[in-house]
C-alpha cells in the first residue's frame, strides 16, 4: 500500500463491474446506491477518489445510517390487508417517545446516547451498543472494544458525561457443543465466552466503571454469530448537554494514534459472515483502556472549563464519520498528513478511515487551543489540530497539500436513495406440549432440570471477574442474599456519594419467544425489563427504555417481517407502559454461510431491552433473597397457560405455541401498585417471575435468602382455565411477581393491591425444605434448598 | 487551618481516586486530586499535605506487575519529597493498587529494623496473582489485629470490606513475615485461610499491613467503597446484619482516625 490516491473508474462502469468495485473494496453497497454515486459523480464529470467512495461508503453503511430502519418497507402478513410502513424506527420507535412525551427526557435519537433528568445538578446519559461480528472472529478484542466504544458514546454525548455504569448481555451458542458440530471456520462457544468475559472484563476494570448488570444466554444459533451487547450509563452536568459546531472552530483529534486496525468495521458489519471472515484480521479494533482513561480524565477537566463547543467519538468509520457528522450542516476541511500515526505507510484513505481506538474529535475555538493543549499535555493525552470547521458545506479532505476529497455535505448525508423492502410475515405451528401431569406426579427433577439450564444457572463466577463496586456508589449488587450470591433482578446505584437518588439499570431478552412470535418476543422483553426496575424497588412512571435489535438478513423477506412484528409491539407496548425509549441501535446480517455447502444460518431473532429509572430514595429498594421465617409468600398477577417457547417446553423438546401474551392495562395496574406496596416498607422481598415461571423465582428467593418455602397451587391465580400443575409452576406469564410480606402487614398489603390479582401460596420456613403442594393436595415438589442451590450454581461455575 | 490536607495522588489509570476523595471529605479533611506529573514538576509541594493517598485502579495499566511503573516512577522521581514526608511523621495509605505500589516502593512493610545502618528503600514483599488465577470482586471477613496503626485506632475487631483484585496475594521471605508479626505490623488479616474467604491466597492471611510507626499503611481491601450502610451488599436483611444505630459504613473509620491523628498531630 502506498502513500498515493487512486482513482476509482466508475463512470464508465456497467452494473456487473460496479458490483465487483463495491464487493471487493468492502463497501457493502448495493447496485442502487452504486449507482447514485455514480449518476453524482457523471455529473460532475469525473471519477470519485478511493477517499472519496469509502467516505461514502461509511457514511451509507447499515452500521452508520440504519437503512433498514428508515426504509419503506412492503409488509403483509398471514390473512391481513398488505401495508406500506414508512420506516420502522420514525413509525414505530420515535413515534412511541414522542407520543408518551415524557417532560424528563432531555435528549432523544439525536446525540451518542439518550440523555434523561436526574437531579437538580445532573442528567444521566444511557447507550447500548452491540459489537458482534468482531467479538466473533477475535472474542477478547471484539468485546474489550465493544465496550471501549460505547463509554466512548457517553463520553462523546452533550459534552461529554463521566461514564458511571457497565451492563453488558451475551448471547453465546451452547457451551458443551461437540466440536464435530461446529461451523466451518468458526470457533468454539467456550472459547467465545471466555474471550468476550474476558476482553469486557479487562476494559471495563482498567477503566474503573462498575459492571453491576447483564445477562448471559445460550442457544445453538448464536454459535457463528455470537451477539455481544456493551452498555454504558454516563452523568452529565445540567448544562453540558448541548453541542454545536462553529465555522473557524479547529478539528481536534484527542487521545490514540491511527493505525491499520479497524479499518472497515462499518462495512464489515453490515454484511453477513461466512467460514472466511476469520481471516479478516484487520477488521478488528485493538483496545488500550488505560489510554481510554486518560481521554476522560483530560476531555472531563476541559468540559468543565468550556473549553469546546462540540464532541463526538471515532467510532465505526473513524474520523469520515467524526468529522463528516460534526460538520454535516456547516463543512469541514481536514489535513490528513497531521495524523499523528503508530507507524508510516498508510495510504489517506487508510488514515481516514481507521477505527483504531480510543480517539475523540472536539471542536475547539481556536482562543481555547492552548489551554486545551496543556490540559492534555498533564494527562499524557495526544491533541492534534486536523483542520477547521468551515462555511462551505463541503467535507474537504487534504493529504500533504493535495485535495483528495471533495465531497457536498448535502449529497454525503441525504444522497442516500431510500430503499424500499418487502416483509412478510407468516406464523409458525409448532408441536403443541400437553400438561404432562399424567405421566407424573413429581416434578422436583423437572425443577432441578431448569435450575441447571444455563440459560437460567448462575452466573457468579462471571460476575465476581467484573469490578461491581468501584466508584463506590454501588447499593444493590448483581449478587444479593445470605452468602451474596443469589440473582438480583437489576442493579441500583448512587452517582452521587452521600445522596440518596438512585438509578436502577435492568434489561429484558427474549429471543426462545420469536419461535413463536416476534411481536411477543418484544412485548415480553418491554415486561420483562420494567419487571426487573420494578422488583427492586423502581416505577414504570420514572423508567426510560432503549431498543438493540439484532437480526439476520433484513434483505430477506422472512427476516424483515420478524422486524417489522418485533417494531410493532414496541410502539404499542411502550406506549401503554408510558415508557419512552431514548436510544437505541440496530445489528442486522448476523447470519453465517458456509461457502462450500451454502448453508445459510440466521440467529433468533433478537431484541434487547434496556431499562434506567431514577428513584428518590435508594433507601425504599428491595432485593430478591427471602429475609425471616414465617413471612407470607404471595405471587401476584394472573398466570396463564403460556409456556409457548418457555424453558420447561424447552427442557423437554417442543417449542408450543402460546408464547407469554403482555396485556398492558391490567400489567400497568400491577407494577405501579406493586412500587408504591414497596415504597410503603410492606415488602420483604421481591422476584421478578420470568424463565422458569413460579418454580424457579420461588427456589432462587428461597435459597438467596437460606431459607425453606411451603407453599400450595391452590391460590396461584389465574386468567384462563389453566389448572395443570406444571402448567401452573412453568408458565412464563408476564407481568408477574413474587413477594415476601411479613405477617403483620398482611392487611395493609392486601388492602393496597386490591384490583391486582393476587395469591398467598405459603410460607418461608426455617427449615431448608423446599415443599411446593399441587392442585391434588400431594406434594408435586419436595427437595431442599441446598439442592436447588447446587444444581443451579455448579453448571458454569468451572 | 483547622482541616487536614489530603493529597490523592493520581496517574494513567488510577481509578478509585473520587471515592477516596469523599471519603477523606466525608472524615472531615480538605482534599486535593493531584497528577504525579504536577509532584515531580514542583507545581505541587508534597509538603505542604498531611496525609498522602494512593487509591486504586490500574497505574500504567498494571503493564509488567502491579502497581510497579508507579512505585518507580515515586522512588526515583520523588526521592527527597517521600523520605522527607515520611520523616516529618506524616501519614501514607495506600489502598488496592495503591497497597501494590507502597510495597514495591519499599515503603511497606518498611526499612528492616534487624539491618539498622541502611535506610535505603527496597522491596521486600510482594503482591501476587491470586491462588485463584483471575480478578475477582466479593466482599470478605477482616479481623483488626493489635498494631500500632493509626488508621485503625478504635475500630471494630472484625470488619467487612470489599477485595477487587487479580494481584493481591501478600507474599514473602520467611524472615520478613516473621519480622511483621514480631513487630504487629500486620494490620488486617483475612478471618479465614479457606478461599474464597481469603480471596487470594495471602501468607497468614494478610489483608493489610503497616510499617513500625503505624503511620505508614497499604490494603487490599477498598474501605471507600463502604461509606454508608447502603453500600453493604446485605443491607436489606438489615436487622441481621448490621449495627443499626449508625448509617456509617465500616470503611469511613480508617479515614476518620487519619483525619483525627493529623488535626492531632500535624497540624
Amino acid at each position: 500500500m502506498s502513500n498515493t490516491v487512486n482513482e476509482i473508474n466508475i463512470l464508465n462502469a456497467d452494473d456487473a463491474e460496479l458490483m465487483r468495485i463495491s464487493r471487493e473494496g468492502t463497501l457493502s453497497l448495493n447496485l442502487n446506491e452504486m449507482k447514485t454515486i455514480q449518476t453524482h459523480f457523471g455529473a460532475l464529470g469525473r471519477n470519485p477518489t478511493d477517499v472519496e467512495i469509502e467516505t461514502i461508503a461509511q457514511t451509507w453503511s447499515e452500521h452508520c445510517v440504519h437503512k433498514t430502519f428508515k426504509s419503506i418497507i412492503r409488509y403483509s402478513e398471514d390473512g391481513k390487508e398488505p401495508e406500506q410502513i414508512d420506516g420502522l424506527f420514525p413509525t414505530y420507535i420515535q413515534r412511541a417517545t414522542e407520543d408518551i412525551d415524557k417532560p424528563w427526557c432531555v435528549s432523544v435519537f439525536s446525540d451518542n446516547a439518550g440523555i434523561i433528568e436526574f437531579d437538580e445538578t445532573f442528567n444521566l446519559v444511557f447507550k447500548v451498543e452491540t459489537h458482534n461480528h468482531p467479538s466473533a472472529i477475535e472474542p477478547y478484542g471484539g468485546a474489550g472494544t465493544g465496550i471501549g466504544g460505547v463509554i466512548r458514546d457517553a463520553l462523546g454525548t452533550g459534552l461529554g458525561a463521566k461514564p458511571i455504569l457497565n451492563t453488558d448481555v451475551f448471547c453465546f451458542g451452547m457451551p458443551d457443543m461437540p466440536y464435530t458440530e461446529l461451523p466451518k471456520g468458526t470457533l468454539h462457544p467456550k472459547r467465545v465466552f471466555k474471550g468476550v468475559v474476558a476482553g469486557v472484563r479487562d476494559y471495563g476494570n482498567r477503566m474503573g466503571i462498575p459492571t453491576a448488570n447483564g445477562a448471559i444466554l445460550f442457544d445453538s444459533r448464536y454459535t457463528a454469530n455470537p451477539l455481544v451487547f456493551c452498555g454504558n450509563v454516563g452523568l452529565i452536568p445540567r448544562n453540558r448537554c448541548e453541542k454545536s459546531v462553529e465555522p473557524g472552530d479547529l478539528v481536534v483529534a484527542v487521545g490514540g494514534q491511527t493505525g491499520r486496525d479497524g479499518i472497515h468495521g462499518a462495512t464489515f458489519s453490515s454484511a453477513e459472515l461466512d467460514d472466511t471472515s476469520e481471516s479478516l484480521g484487520s477488521v478488528v479494533q485493538i483496545g488500550n483502556p488505560i489510554m481510554e482513561k486518560k481521554i476522560v480524565d483530560a476531555l472531563l477537566q476541559a468540559r468543565d472549563r468550556n473549553l469546546y463547543r462540540s464532541i463526538t467519538d471515532c467510532g465505526a468509520g473513524g474520523f469520515s464519520s467524526a468529522v463528516g457528522e460534526m460538520g454535516e450542516h456547516i463543512g469541514a476541511e481536514v489535513h490528513l498528513e497531521r495524523v499523528s500515526l503508530k507507524y508510516d505507510g498508510l495510504a489517506p484513505w487508510e488514515i481516514w478511515l481507521s477505527e483504531a481506538q480510543e480517539r475523540m474529535v472536539i471542536a475547539v475555538p481556536p482562543e481555547n487551543l492552548s489551554e486545551l493543549v496543556a490540559i492534555c499535555e498533564a494527562e499524557f493525552v495526544e491533541a492534534t489540530v486536523l483542520g477547521t470547521f468551515t462555511d462551505t458545506h463541503r467535507l474537504q479532505v487534504f493529504y500533504e497539500g493535495a485535495i483528495v476529497a471533495d465531497l457536498e455535505m448535502e449529497f454525503l448525508h441525504n444522497g442516500l436513495p431510500k430503499p424500499v423492502k418487502s416483509a412478510v410475515w407468516q406464523p409458525p405451528m409448532h408441536p403443541e406440549m400437553p400438561s404432562r401431569d399424567e405421566e407424573t406426579k413429581n416434578y422436583t427433577d423437572d425443577l432441578k432440570r431448569l435450575l441447571a439450564s444455563p440459560n437460567i444457572a448462575s452466573k457468579e463466577s462471571v460476575i465476581r471477574q467484573y469490578d461491581h463496586g468501584v466508584q463506590g456508589g454501588v447499593v444493590i449488587n448483581p449478587l444479593v442474599g445470605v452468602a451474596n450470591d443469589g440473582p438480583s433482578d437489576a442493579c441500583v446505584i448512587t452517582p452521587v456519594l452521600g445522596s440518596r437518588k438512585g438509578v436502577i439499570i435492568a434489561n429484558g431478552i427474549n429471543p426462545k419467544y420469536s419461535d413463536v412470535d416476534p411481536y411477543l418476543s418484544a412485548a415480553s422483553a418491554i415486561d420483562e425489563a420494567l419487571r426487573n426496575i420494578v422488583a427492586v424497588g423502581g416505577t414504570i412512571e420514572k423508567t426510560a427504555l432503549l431498543d438493540n435489535f439484532c437480526w439476520g438478513n433484513p434483505d430477506k423477506p422472512d427476516r424483515l417481517g420478524e422486524l417489522v412484528r418485533a417494531a410493532k409491539a414496541c410502539y404499542d407496548i411502550a406506549t401503554a407502559y408510558g415508557t419512552p425509549f431514548i436510544s437505541g441501535k440496530d445489528s442486522l446480517y448476523n447470519e453465517y454461510r458456509d461457502t462450500t455447502t451454502g448453508e445459510q444460518r440466521a440467529i433468533p431473532s433478537t431484541l434487547l431491552i434496556s431499562a434506567i429509572c431514577v428513584i428518590s430514595d435508594i433507601r425504599n429498594a428491595v432485593t430478591m433473597d427471602v429475609k425471616a421465617p414465617d413471612n407470607l409468600i404471595y405471587v401476584v398477577g394472573n398466570t396463564y397457560a403460556e409456556l409457548g417457547g418457555s424453558h420447561y417446553f424447552g427442557i423437554h423438546g417442543f417449542i408450543g405455541n402460546n408464547a407469554p401474551v403482555v396485556r398492558p392495562d391490567a400489567a400497568k395496574r400491577t407494577m405501579d401498585r406493586l412500587s408504591s406496596a414497596i415504597d410503603s416498607g410492606w415488602v420483604r422481598s421481591c422476584h421478578d417471575c420470568s424463565e422458569g415461571g413460579i418454580g424457579v423465582a420461588a427456589a432462587e428467593m428461597a435459597f438467596a435468602g437460606g431459607y425453606g418455602m411451603r407453599l400450595n397451587l391452590d391460590n396461584v391465580p389465574t386468567g384462563d382455565e389453566t389448572d395443570a400443575d406444571d402448567y401452573l409452576l412453568f408458565s412464563e406469564s408476564n407481568s408477574r411477581f413474587i413477594v415476601e410480606i411479613e405477617p403483620q402487614y398482611r392487611d395493609a398489603y392486601e388492602t393496597h393491591i386490591a384490583g391486582v390479582p393476587i395469591g398467598c401460596l405459603g410460607t418461608v420456613t426455617e427449615a431448608p425444605e423446599f415443599v411446593i403442594t399441587g392442585k391434588a393436595g400431594h406434594p408435586i415438589v419436595e427437595t431442599s434448598i441446598d439442592v436447588l442451590k447446587s444444581a443451579w450454581q455448579t453448571p458454569l461455575h468451572s | 487551618m483547622t482541616e487536614p490536607k489530603v493529597l490523592i495522588l493520581r496517574t494513567a489509570g488510577t481509578n478509585c481516586d473520587a471515592e477516596t476523595d469523599t471519603a477523606f471529605q466525608f472524615a472531615g479533611a480538605e482534599t486535593a486530586l493531584v497528577h504525579i506529573q504536577n509532584l515531580i514538576s514542583g507545581k505541587v509541594n508534597l509538603s505542604d499535605s498531611h496525609i498522602l493517598a494512593i487509591p486504586g485502579g490500574f497505574s500504567y495499566g498494571d503493564d509488567i506487575s502491579a502497581g510497579i511503573l508507579l512505585a518507580v516512577e515515586m522512588k526515583h522521581k520523588l526521592t527527597d519529597a517521600l523520605n522527607q514526608f515520611v520523616a516529618a511523621g506524616k501519614l501514607v495509605i495506600g489502598i488496592c493498587n495503591g497497597f501494590q505500589v507502597l510495597v514495591r516502593t519499599g515503603l511497606l512493610p518498611g526499612v528492616s529494623t534487624s539491618n539498622n545502618g541502611t535506610s535505603e528503600m527496597t522491596q521486600r514483599a510482594t503482591l501476587a496473582m491470586n491462588t485463584s488465577a483471575k480478578f475477582e470482586c466479593r466482599w470478605v471477613d477482616l479481623e483488626t489485629q493489635r498494631s500500632p496503626c493509626v488508621f485503625t485506632k478504635d475500630i471494630k475487631p472484625s470488619v467487612y470490606l470489599p477485595v477487587a483484585h487479580a494481584e493481591g496475594r501478600f507474599t514473602a521471605p520467611v524472615d520478613v513475615l516473621a519480622e511483621l508479626e514480631a513487630n504487629n505490623q500486620v494490620v488486617f488479616r483475612y478471618a479465614d485461610s479457606e478461599y474464597p474467604k481469603n480471596p487470594n491466597g495471602s501468607d497468614a492471611d494478610i489483608a493489610g499491613i503497616c510499617d513500625t510507626t503505624g503511620r505508614i499503611f497499604g490494603m487490599m481491601p477498598h474501605p471507600e467503597r463502604f461509606l454508608t450502610k447502603w453500600n453493604h451488599p446485605r443491607w436489606t436483611r438489615s436487622a441481621q446484619t448490621q449495627d443499626t444505630t449508625t448509617e456509617e459504613g465500616d470503611g469511613l473509620a480508617i479515614f476518620k482516625n487519619a483525619v483525627n491523628y493529623a488535626k492531632a498531630n500535624l497540624l
